[in-house]
């Protein structure tokens, strides 16, 4: 049960929550894509903060608006190590992925007019699409869309024929929600930044799974969410290259975003505190930290390896069922697996599943240009962390067996 | 730990709604027909299309398109059986009280419709069986619009 070296044992301890009995079998939490689990370290941290530190940030004369603001801007400076940004300037903190492609939306995309384009895949969730349409209605621009083929994978070269004159920003997902596709981004951010275009990496669903160097990856933004990395809800940040974010202006009005107000006339605030308006979730983002440390401490590389075992034990597992269509055979895949079952609706499967204590995602996971481009009402998914066993896997087929004979 | 007791499976997909659910009746475009109505439900993903046919205040004759869960297509199923030659008054009062029902878990449903009353168990699953319902009363008032479950129960 252990990977190269992390002890999945030992570590389920700092995970209370999965160490219960639902509807009379133990939890088999196979819904990571949705949302992580939090370790016990996440929520000290949390309960720490507001017993011993809290106040507000960046105002006070007192400690503990000091020992606040150290707190909250020292998270930023962890997540900046994490993703190895060159700068704290870079950290935006957001509500969540969502919040982070929409602040692009609003703020970057004030310079986009009629006949501009901006190009995302179908494979993106619905948050990486809306703000773009609702975009496209302000300035009349118009959104382009890279295809995918039959396993899943991006059409790299007509992705590369799509990156036009007109086009001002590719947004795409690192790895897709519904498929579990891991995208070339690499390449695609060679290939957009070499015509002069920016490009938006969507990293909510890589984040926890592999280490990411927004350096290395060369992208302009990089967004993500603190809820699937094991940190609070309500937290993300969006990485910014400070040269494009130095020309963004304000999204948000409020306190912290400015330098002086008038009814004269207002100055911002310099970067990263210009584009954070109002007190932010000071406790969400300690929490965060704590998150990030957590994951550093067991390490990426080892997360990564033992979600490999788990993709490739469950994909074995499930494609041994009859009756199983797996739904995204990429053959760069995170730790995630969509699929039918014959004669069984994926929202029947969810209640026999969770009626034997294994929780899955069934539906159109946010991306229903991806159910349409297969075909398909929804999926049932299920979806890795490192804290996950074969044993649940295990559960996970023997529940699906009895869906089966439940429905034959 | 903390061990919830499980609702019996069995009580949720009786077999009359695991028999309904694979060989659904009145499932069929209805041509000619005088009313009908779509519904969805964008959690799940169910989506079902109710004709009906009026004569003389009765619902002369019921029919539906659907792609969706067993819960959903059982229940349309079995709600066009149940409906099928009732006076539009007394289908109207039939899905209030199959609404309450459900979501209350109270009260007795009338014949083969009482094989859905597990489903009150499930708040997850209740939007599934009342879909067929909510389309059918949007299809007898000539709704234009497409019904939802979310605009329609905003407290499921």
């Amino acid at each position: 049960m252990t990977a190269a070296s992390i002890d999945v044992a030992a570590l389920r301890r700092d995970f209370p929550i999965l160490a219960q009995q639902v509807n009379g079998h133990p939890l088999a939490y196979l819904d990571n894509a949705a949302s992580s689990q939090r370790p016990l370290q996440v929520l000290d941290a949390v309960r720490h903060y507001y017993t011993h530190d809290h106040a507000n940030i960046h105002r006070g004369v007192h400690t503990l608006s000091h020992r606040a603001t150290d707190l909250y801007e020292g998270a930023r400076e962890t997540v900046r190590a994490f993703i190895n940004a060159a700068s704290v300037r870079e950290i935006i903190f957001t509500r969540g992925t969502t919040e982070a492609i929409n602040l692009v939306a609003f703020s970057f995309g004030q310079r986009l007019g009629p006949g501009d384009e901006i190009l995302v895949t179908t494979m993106e969730h619905h948050s990486n699409i809306v703000p773009w349409q609702l975009l496209c209605e302000r300035s009349g621009a118009v959104l382009r869309v890279a295809p995918i083929n039959d396993a899943g994978e991006l059409l790299f070269d007509e992705f590369v024929q799509l990156l036009g004159p007109r086009t001002r920003l590719v947004s795409v997902a690192h790895i897709s929600n519904a498929l579990g596709t891991v995208n070339p981004v690499k390449a695609m951010v060679a290939a957009a930044r070499g015509r002069g275009i920016p490009v938006l990496l969507d990293g909510a669903q890589a984040i926890a799974h592999e280490a990411v160097d927004v350096r290395e990856l060369d992208c302009d933004f990089y967004a993500f969410s603190g809820h699937k990395m094991c940190g609070p809800t309500g937290t993300g940040v969006l990485y910014g290259r400070e040269a494009i974010l130095r020309d963004m202006p304000p999204w948000q009005g409020g306190g912290d975003m400015i330098l002086t107000v008038s009814f004269s006339g207002t100055t911002y605030n310099e970067l990263p505190y210009r584009l954070e308006a109002g007190t932010p979730n000071i406790a969400g983002v300690v929490g965060l930290a704590a998150a990030i440390r957590y994951l550093t401490t067991l390490g990426m590389a080892n997360i990564a390896a033992w979600e490999a075992q788990l993709l490739s034990y469950a994909t074995a597992a499930l494609v041994a069922i009859p009756g199983m269509k797996i739904v995204g055979t990429a053959r760069h895949k995170a730790a995630l697996v969509s699929f039918n079952v014959d004669g069984i609706h994926p929202h029947d499967l969810g209640t026999v599943l969770d009626q034997q204590g294994v929780a899955i995602r069934a539906g159109h996971h946010c991306a229903m240009p991806v159910m349409e481009r297969f075909g398909l009402d929804g999926t049932a998914r299920a979806s890795f962390a490192f804290y996950n066993t074969t044993g649940e896997i295990d559960q996970l087929v023997a529940a699906l067996r009895v869906a089966q004979r439940m429905f034959a | 730990m903390m061990s919830v007791p499980a609702p019996d499976l069995q009580n949720l997909y009786r077999h009359i709604v695991l028999e309904h659910s694979r060989h659904p009746r009145n499932q069929r475009r209805m041509e000619p027909h005088d009313r009908e109505a779509e519904g969805h439900n964008p959690l799940c993903g169910d989506k079902i299309r109710v004709y009906t046919q009026l004569r003389d205040g009765n619902l002369a004759d019921i029919a539906f398109e659907a792609s969706g869960c067993a819960i959903c297509i059982a229940s349309a199923s079995l709600m066009s059986e149940t409906t099928k030659g009732q006076t539009d008054a007394a289908v109207r009062s039939l899905a209030g009280h199959f609404q309450h029902a459900l979501t209350s878990g109270t009260g007795e449903l009338p014949g083969d419709l009482a094989a859905l009353m597990g489903v009150s168990q499930y708040p997850s699953r209740i939007r599934c069986a009342t879909l067929p319902w909510k389309t059918l009363l949007a299809a007898l008032d000539a709704s234009a619009d497409t019904v939802t479950t979310e605009q329609m129960s905003p407290s499921r």
